[in-house]
């Protein structure tokens, strides 16, 4: 990768264009002339001026500092980085899907609601949640749905009390973010000494009050949290409702089926378990699923099969409903690229996803347990968190390497760093999650990499401290970023 | 093995080895057995690349694409083809969230130039990298009121908003337990006096209008700040940001906050989704603002580089104290705006909604012409607008007709009010054969 420097904004130049516009020949209407001046903005927006070339060589030249799943290995924690394959892409552009405008009527858009209709049913299998919803655009929406859901199926049983959820400790930060947004009190239940949820600190937490409680499972440690049926059962026996976080699907796919487990409520990462690109932080989508109960509580838009004709319909806002959470029925285009992932695996290989993602964290783990700390030593599903080095290099007048420094290191091996200082239960966590898409050999190369990082450690820890060393830019200084922010052009115009 | 899986037998067998297990099963040891499923999962048979193909070609043919003269929130405007090369690459396609700067600047740089231009088409200082979509950005902009004004609990929100902005607002604000009240309209645009009236009834935290709203009427915002500031609320100008490269910006009309859809700035129509929300605000509220934020700094060589910055606000660190629970969301559809908006610069956008313009109001004569339609508001739009069908028409037959021929128009927005709306892409030959089918019917 080469540093380069440039903003859009620096290239422009008055007078200069990349677009081209049809002549339409309707002339007799002008904006300016009709329209009072009081409605219309005083001067352009100064956008750039450029080129169509200069756009091309820009952004290509951007996505050159840029390190994506098709560079290399990216065994980030908790995100599932698999590989994203070209097919998906090819089918989210045809233009029999692109060009439909979402309004338009449902007799002209019944293979729109087809895929819907399937999609849902294929992933009622695959979790084992009988009904979907696909409208929320991402996970931490899929989280704030489901619990509106939760809240909503409360609501009208007439149960107003019920304003707490409980969230372990080592949760994903969206979860009690996303309670909070939906209004609910956050209680922490603490892990056990082996990272499981600590039984007897749940009891005394469930009450009247409980609105439900938010796992993933296995959890953000990679531990199957194998009391979830006693889990399960104190809950409902209090009369809460088991919301499940898909973050963690990959390794259950095809394996168990959050369904069996005793949760009611659960979202998935279409973005992480069903293969679509994470496109640098977005587009995703995060479908819910709901036990049979809770039907009527889905958000609405949701495709129905009509009773009478055999057109599907959306079903529009019911009393019971959780009410309309996007603008449509989000994200369609990361809806078909997952559809045509769940296509390509079938029944046939489905199985497979959850045992090889499995099979390659725990190789990983038992490759560098030599070298690295590794807190709880269990089997793990599809990732793993270690506590640091095991040697940092500390000695008299140098400071050990930490989490890190040992991430920074990677990047100059060509690999993208693992999940840091996440979940908060240890230090000096370092998340680890290969997933089944990457091979033994690239496994090996990046277990050979961790080792030459623990023994660099080991001998000179500056060498650590400086990296990385070959990447476009050094470590950049987040201190004055936040403290003096400069957060567009013309800030940044107004500092030179 | 699945195409997407390189294990071999062999490799399974020395990983197996190195973890000291005997089979694939013993990884799940620590499952209760029970959980473990097993019969056989209810989905398709595995299909190869060519058959997914073909199933969704079938599934595309069960669709009619009708060349749209409805807008409500989507519009069908040009995409200039350099944006769908340039987002393809996979460096953009399959990066992460930019949490290693030092490997993505590439991502980072494109959403402060998106911020940038955010901010110069609202006129406003700060913009986030981006939001799910309009709607939910508008419900965020409401919690962003309430946590801002402290024990109000009220958000107005105005009747001439496009349906699906308030049906999202009002369900996000269900929840949080926020009262929302309606202004009502006068003459088809939020009416000032019902504005005044409801900021001297409620505790009120913000309220919520459209620049151009469900009718298509540009909204004449004179005097909403000065109302909305004497209680101490937030003004939210709810836009399409398309318009607002011609049209008086939410920084003009005095606005806090500004939110809106950026399907208008070059994103395929697609059903709906993906598009990005947008969400900009004046410097003061900065800290209170949800989303991502990338700013700019040096490396430890001076080398000007950008991170994601004022993190403090955010869900992984906060937790339940955050602004918001939202997270990364549309970045990729950010980087599609940012092109959009450099490809057309400050010339193109002009042309856009010019011709818009003149398509829209050559339309609106001539369906008057045909005297089928009534005019329903006398107020100045851009490229939507409503009419009113003439008692003798039936309308619900017009639409049956125009869907043969292959349109989309003429929508029911109100009881007796139906849309249309003009982009620069309908050609005057489209345009007059819309109005030709409606002289026949």
């Amino acid at each position: 990768m080469k540093y380069y420097d440039k903003l859009i904004f620096d290239l422009s130049k008055e007078g200069r264009r990349g677009y081209s516009l049809p002549e339409t020949g309707l002339t007799n209407h002008k904006m300016k002339e009709e329209v009072p001046s009081t409605l219309l903005r005083g001067s352009a927006p100064s956008l750039p001026q450029v080129s169509e070339v200069d756009v091309v060589r820009h952004y290509t030249n951007l996505s050159q500092m840029n390190f994506g799943v098709d560079t290399g290995f990216y065994p980030l924690g908790s995100c599932t980085m698999k590989y994203n394959p070209k097919i998906n892409e090819e089918i989210a552009s045809m233009p029999g899907f692109q060009e439909i405008h979402p309004l338009q009527p449902e007799s002209t858009i019944q293979g729109i609601y087809s895929i819907y209709s399937e999609m849902e049913k294929m992933l009622s299998a695959i979790t084992g949640m009988k009904y979907f919803t696909l409208n929320p655009c991402a996970g931490a929406h899929g989280e704030l749905t489901g619990l509106m859901i939760m809240r909503s199926y409360h609501r009208n049983r007439g149960d107003f009390a019920r304003t707490k959820v409980i969230v372990p400790d080592s949760a994903h930060g969206t979860n009690p973010a996303s309670a909070a947004v939906c209004g609910l009190d956050v209680v922490v239940v603490k892990s056990n000494a082996e990272g499981l949820v600590d039984v007897d600190d749940l009891k005394p937490l469930l009450g009247p009050d409980l609105a439900g409680i938010m796992m993933t499972n296995p959890n953000t440690l990679g531990l199957f949290e194998r009391d979830i049926k006693e889990i399960a059962s104190l809950v409902h026996k209090a009369g809460g409702l088991l919301y499940y976080d898909g973050a963690n699907m990959n390794p259950l796919m095809g394996v168990v089926r959050p369904g069996d487990m005793g949760f009611d409520i659960m979202h998935l990462n279409l973005h992480k378990t069903f293969s679509t690109p994470h496109g640098g932080g977005g587009p995703g989508s995060g479908p819910v699923g709901v036990a049979e109960f809770l039907k009527d509580c889905l958000p609405y838009p949701h495709v129905e099969e009509g009773e009478e004709s055999n057109l599907l319909y959306a079903k529009g806002e019911t009393p019971e409903c959780a009410g309309m959470v996007s603008g449509h029925m989000g994200n369609f285009g990361i809806i078909l690229r997952a559809c045509a992932y769940i296509l390509s695996i079938g029944r046939q290989h489905i199985g497979e996803v959850g045992y090889m993602a499995t099979l390659n964290a725990n190789y990983v783990k038992e490759s560098l347990r030599d070298v690295y700390k590794l807190p709880i030593p269990s089997v793990c599903k599809h990732e793993f968190v270690f506590d640091g080095l095991i040697n940092d290099g500390a000695r008299e007048g140098k400071e050990g390497a930490t989490t890190l420094d040992v991430a920074k290191r990677l990047l100059d091996f060509g690999f993208h760093a693992p999940t840091i200082y996440f979940p908060l239960l240890f230090h000096q966590a370092l998340m680890i999650e290969p997933t089944e898409t990457e091979s033994k050999e690239t496994l090996d190369a990046f277990i050979e990499v961790m080792h030459t990082i623990a023994a660099e450690a080991a001998e000179d820890s500056d060498i650590l401290h400086a990296a990385p060393h070959n990447a476009p830019i050094g470590r950049p200084d987040d201190t004055t970023a936040a403290k003096h922010p400069i957060i567009n052009y013309r800030d940044l115009k107004a500092e030179a | 093995m699945n195409q997407h899986i390189p294990h071999t037998k062999e490799d399974i067998q020395q990983m197996l080895d190195k973890i000291g297990m005997k089979s694939l099963q013993e990884l799940y040891s620590d499952v209760p057995a029970d959980f473990l499923y097993k019969g056989e999962f209810d989905l398709p048979n595995a299909k190869s690349e060519e058959e997914i193909r073909r199933f969704f070609k079938q599934m595309a043919s069960q669709n009619t694409r009708l060349t749209p003269f409805v807008g409500q929130g989507w519009y069908d405007h040009y995409t200039p083809s350099s944006i769908v090369a340039l987002t393809s690459r996979s460096e953009f396609l399959t990066a992460y969230t930019p949490y290693q700067p030092e490997i993505s600047q590439g991502t980072l740089r494109y959403i402060f130039e998106y911020q940038s231009m955010i901010c110069e088409l609202t006129g406003l200082e700060v913009s986030n990298a981006s939001m799910y979509d309009g709607p939910t950005a508008a419900a965020e902009a409401a919690r962003m009121a309430i946590t801002s004004a402290r024990k109000k609990d009220t958000i107005l929100i105005s009747s001439t908003l496009l349906p699906q902005v308030k049906e999202v607002v009002k369900t996000y604000a269900r929840y949080a337990g926020t009262s929302i009240v309606e202004i009502a309209e006068e003459e088809g645009e939020t009416s000032l006096a019902s504005l005044k009236e409801a900021l001297s009834t409620h505790a009120v935290a913000g309220a919520i209008v459209p620049t151009t709203n469900c009718y298509g009427i540009i909204e004449n915002h004179s005097g909403f700040a000065d109302a909305v500031h004497a209680v101490k609320a937030l003004l939210i100008e709810y836009c399409d940001p398309s318009t607002l490269a011609v049209l008086k910006t939410p920084a003009e009309w005095g606005a806090d906050i500004a939110v809106g859809d950026g399907q208008s700035l070059g994103i395929p129509l697609c059903f709906g989704g993906p598009t990005l929300g947008f969400m900009a605000c004046s410097k003061e509220h900065l800290r209170k603002l949800p989303g991502r934020i990338v700013g700019a700094t040096t490396d430890k060589e001076g080398k000007r580089c950008f991170v994601l910055t004022l993190q403090a606000r955010e869900q992984h660190i906060r937790r339940d104290k955050a602004t918001s629970n939202i997270c990364s969301n549309e970045s990729l559809m950010a980087l599609w705006v940012t092109i959009y908006l450099s490809i057309m610069g400050p010339e193109g956008m002009k042309e856009v909604n010019e011709k818009s313009y003149a398509g829209a109001h050559y339309l609106y004569d001539e369906l008057l012409h045909t005297g089928k339609f009534e005019k329903a508001y006398d107020k100045p739009f851009l490229k939507e607008f409503v009419l009113r069908p003439s008692k003798d028409i039936d309308i619900a037959s017009l639409r049956k007709k125009l869907e043969e021929a292959g349109i989309f128009a003429a929508r029911e927005v109100r009881k007796e009010l139906v849309t249309f709306c003009v982009t620069e892409k309908r050609s005057k030959e489209e345009i007059d054969n819309l109005i030709n089918i409606i002289k026949e019917a």
